[in-house]
């Protein structure tokens, strides 16, 4: 390996964490295979075993294996930085994470107060043997007392008492009171001030380097979305990139399925180009986990659960596209929030996972625990990231793994308060830069009128447009979202939208009247935006 | 009847509505009114400037019993006449034909249902009243004793026909419908006829799909919920948990995107286009018998189940589907429904005049595609090679412009 873009440390890193996986021991074992097979001579037994290997497709997924590793570990630089550095490189906003996650923890905790009920307690035999029961339709009753022969009392859950720890329109009031005390931030004139309501001045791309980034999709170039429509005759793309795709996912390569999906996923391959990107593999390891997970759920009872519960019910349940996977989405998320694996990526994530302590040991490092198991508290809308991918994946064990896997590379950073240029805080910057620059009287007229875009774009961007787009759209963007590895495409639809309505938004005389311009975006089509948005100045 | 969503198409046209006994040019009828214009006694000849939205025995079709009467007897006239499409498999059942649960009359055919029954006992059957609509009078049958009063019917030697009140059909209950979300749906489809002979049928592309509120269960203690079986609105609307928002009512492209995205885009089309051949071949069987009044047009709610090997079946067809709206997309795809039957069946514009050739401009079609034009079709067969019967794409549109579809099976 005399690549000489990975220094000899990352390189150790990967080896060592190849061994400790399931791939190495399989690997053993099927080179032991090769050596006792008798058409293997001694003279060349080390070229044997490898060309036995790598007919017998081990090469490919060692290659997917690393693949996988190249995706969730940044190349690190010499000399290798401080773990916080990690998470977050600049110190302010690092505590202006710090301090939101107080907040929100403090908001949690007083919930659990005034409700008087506890984070966690272990559910009693009986409950845990009807949660079993009805596992598949946890829709009708949800985290409440399954028999309603008894009375109620303060234990039985109330789902109106509980609110969402804090919803979008929250977290931008962060950001938006976010400030980098280098700068003296102010209105008189000479003093550095942004255009938009994002006062950190992160660096992000402009337009010609999205262009380059994003050059697969440009006006000459076919996609899945637009090109293979029902109107269009197949013979002129539709058929071609069918033939290629089941070509691509034959060979099951993860960097050819991420390529391959620049142009969009036919709609009948997306689930399994999706699994192949993310290297999601299911076998008997990953189904056990998945059931460990689910005794946890049936197990123990936490207050996350009723949070994630009244989110479906105020999000998907509401939506007509969405409704029918109800059922689905408590059997992903219940299980997801025990799942400790997702701990691992709060390393790269500027977030931290709360501590909460056990009872009556208050403050007492020995008692913390992670609340909840995953690190993660759900906010509303949350549930909204599972949503679309039930279109893809019929049984809910992969649903869950894709899942998890968007999460922890993607969907964390839309709500993280970091200096990451996919970050949400980035996102919205390059939102306003784009927009100021290139719809610079409609920027202008709309601050005017008292609305600044971003307050109408945010929770587009939180969500990842889910939810606002219809379900066929929501696919197509995450398609590219995965393909060229990067959340940036959500900014650059939001700003291909506002460009689309300009006509009317011109003529909007309040932030109500903008906001209702821009109520209903399930006629779009992200594709043609997009393009027209990057290609067509 | 809530009339808003006709209404709201008639004023945005400048129409003027007019009393019972005024001159009148266009017609949405109810089944009783249609009885009276058609019937014998009161009746009335309509001019060449009348449309009135009902064949006047639309009942072949619509009614159940009727329904399943003539598609058996097209089968068989098929099969005489040794039309390929007849062709039957080992067991003797229809390869091509087999799209309607298999059915029999009560109480005229209640020994043969005996029969069929004893076959194969632990089988669900679901009995329907003939002539009610929206789920009133269903239920579900799984042993003969729950069916003692049409035995007693069928023994009585009095030659009195029962009257539609007392005929019921009992189906074999599909007991593996596709599930999604756990959840069991049925489809409904618009279907316009503007003629029956040639036949001219187009199919209404906003169809949607109508979820139980309640998870699907197959086993016997649920047989009575009907929450968890019947799929019409009007009995879902009483759960306990009919969200007001979708009315659990999902768009036919979701459910297209679900089935390609989860099992593939070949068996979807296959699906999509099994429909679409269903339909035309109940309106081809009922076509002979109809009288085909060319003042009349008709837009029928076709109820399809599929099941979980993704096989269509046909269940029923209503005459007058229900034009309510439950929620604000359902009234905008009513309206839109409306909207496009009209001018359909007027060319936009001008005063109906039953004598036009009923070939629509494209544009008029709106979200209507052509399911099949047999008048077009003909004229396809004289000008080129002559049609195969074999396996058809209904995509009508990827022909170019030309309405008709390709080949049909």
């Amino acid at each position: 390996m005399g690549d000489s873009n990975y220094s000899k440390a990352y390189i150790q890193t990967l080896i060592d964490e190849l061994k400790t996986s399931k791939i190495y021991t399989d690997l053993q074992c099927a080179a032991q295979v090769e050596i006792a097979k008798p058409t293997l001579r001694l003279s060349e037994l080390k070229k044997g075993v490898l060309n036995g290997l790598v007919n017998s497709g081990w090469d490919r997924k060692l290659r997917n294996a690393i693949y996988r590793f190249l995706q969730t570990h940044p190349k690190l630089q010499f000399p290798s930085p401080p773990p916080e550095h990690l998470k977050e490189p600049l110190v302010f906003l690092r505590k202006a994470q710090q301090a939101w996650e107080k907040r929100i923890l403090k908001s949690l905790n007083s919930m659990c107060t005034d409700l008087n009920i506890p984070l966690a307690r272990k559910r009693p035999e009986k409950e845990q043997k009807e949660w079993a029961q009805k596992w598949t339709e946890l829709g009708i009753d949800g985290p409440v007392h399954f028999e309603k022969t008894e009375p109620k009392d303060a234990s039985v859950k109330d789902l109106s008492q509980f609110r969402p720890v804090y919803a979008p329109k929250d977290f931008l009031e962060v950001i938006i009171g976010l400030q980098n005390p280098n700068y003296h931030g102010s209105d008189t004139p000479g003093f550095y001030h942004l255009w938009g309501i994002v006062q950190v001045p992160l660096k992000v791309k402009d337009i010609d380097e999205l262009r380059l980034q994003y050059s697969d999709m440009s006006i000459n170039q076919c996609q899945s979305g637009i090109d293979d429509a029902q109107d269009i005759p197949s013979e002129l793309f539709e058929q071609e990139r069918v033939k290629l795709g089941k070509k691509v996912i034959n060979t099951n390569h993860g960097p050819l399925a991420q390529e391959f999906s620049k142009k969009g996923c036919p709609t009948s391959m997306r689930a399994t180009l999706w699994c192949q990107i993310l290297a999601v593999e299911l076998d008997e390891i990953d189904i056990l986990y998945y059931e460990q997970l689910k005794t946890n759920v049936l197990q123990h009872d936490l207050l996350v659960d009723s949070l994630l519960y009244k989110d479906v019910k105020l999000t998907a349940t509401n939506d007509d596209q969405y409704f029918v996977f109800e059922d689905f989405l408590y059997q992903v998320l219940l299980p997801f929030s025990r799942d400790t694996y997702v701990l691992n990526h709060f390393d790269y994530n500027s977030a931290s996972p709360p501590k909460s302590y056990i009872r009556g040991r208050l403050g007492m490092d020995e008692f913390a625990v992670n609340y909840p198991p995953n690190g993660v508290i759900p906010f509303h809308g949350f549930a909204m990231y599972v949503a679309p991918m039930c279109f893809l994946y019929k049984e809910t064990i992969t649903l869950y793994y894709v899942f998890r896997e968007m999460y922890v590379r993607y969907f964390f950073r839309l709500h993280s308060i970091s200096s990451h240029p996919q970050g949400i805080v980035g996102l919205s910057l390059l939102f306003e830069s784009l927009l100021q620059t290139h719809e610079s009287d409609l920027f202008f007229h709309l601050k005017s009128v008292g609305c600044q875009p971003l307050k109408v774009a945010f929770k587009w961007l939180v969500r990842a447009f889910s939810g606002y787009l219809s379900s066929d759209q929501v696919l197509l963007l995450w398609d590219r979202v995965l393909a060229y590895n990067s959340l940036e495409i959500l900014a650059v639809l939001a700003v291909a939208i506002f460009s689309f309505r300009k006509t009317n938004l011109m003529k909007v005389q309040s932030y109500n009247a903008a906001e209702a311009v821009l109520a209903d975006l399930t006629t779009l089509q992200v594709i043609p935006l997009i393009q027209l948005s990057l290609f067509s100045k | 009847m809530d009339k808003s969503v006709l209404l709201n198409n008639f004023e945005t046209r400048g129409w003027v509505p007019v009393g019972p006994d005024d001159d009148w040019n266009f017609y949405w009828a109810n089944v009783q009114s249609i009885r009276n214009v058609f019937s014998i006694d009161c009746g009335f000849r309509l001019t060449d400037d009348q449309v009135i939205s009902h064949f006047p025995n639309h009942v072949e079709l619509t009614r159940k019993d009727l329904m399943v009467k003539n598609i058996k007897r097209y089968r068989k006239d098929l099969d005489k006449e040794g039309n390929p499409l007849a062709e039957k498999d080992e067991n003797g059942r229809y390869i091509h034909l087999d799209f309607i649960p298999q059915t029999f009359m009560l109480p005229a055919d209640y020994n043969l249902f005996v029969e069929e029954f004893r076959k194969n006992p632990n089988t669900t059957w679901i009995m329907k009243p003939c002539g009610k609509a929206r789920g009133v009078g269903i239920f579900l049958v799984n042993k003969l004793s729950q069916l003692k009063k049409w035995s007693r019917d069928s023994k009585t030697s009095n030659f009195t026909p029962p009257t539609s009140k007392d005929t019921y059909v009992i189906s074999k209950y599909i007991d593996n419908p596709l599930l999604i979300g756990g959840k069991k749906f049925d489809l409904r489809l618009y279907v316009l006829v503007t003629s029956f002979r040639p036949l001219k049928c187009y199919l209404f592309r906003l169809g949607f799909a109508r979820f139980c509120t309640v998870k699907y269960n197959a086993s016997i203690n649920e047989l009575d919920n009907m929450f968890v079986h019947l799929t019409n609105v009007s009995i879902q609307k009483q759960g306990d948990d009919y969200n007001n928002v979708h009315g659990g009512k999902w768009t036919v492209q979701n459910l297209r995107l679900f089935l390609e995205g989860t099992r593939g885009k070949e068996v979807t089309d296959r699906l999509f286009d099994e429909m679409q051949w269903q339909i035309v071949h109940s309106l081809k069987a009922v076509a002979g018998g109809i009288s085909n009044d060319r003042h009349c047009f008709e837009c029928y709610g076709y109820d399809i189940i599929i099941d979980d090997n993704l096989k269509p079946w046909l269940i029923e067809v209503n005459a007058s589907p229900s034009l309510t709206s439950t929620t604000s997309s359902d009234r905008i795809m009513k309206y839109k429904l409306i909207n496009d039957v009209i001018n359909i069946v007027i060319p936009p514009g001008q005063v109906p005049d039953v004598r036009w050739n009923k070939i629509p401009a494209k544009e008029h079609l709106g979200n209507f595609d052509v399911l099949y034009d047999e008048e077009l079709a003909q004229q396809d067969v004289m000008g080129g090679d002559p049609r195969k019967l074999g396996p058809g794409t209904f995509r009508g549109k990827r022909d170019g412009s030309r309405p008709s579809p390709a080949t049909w099976k």
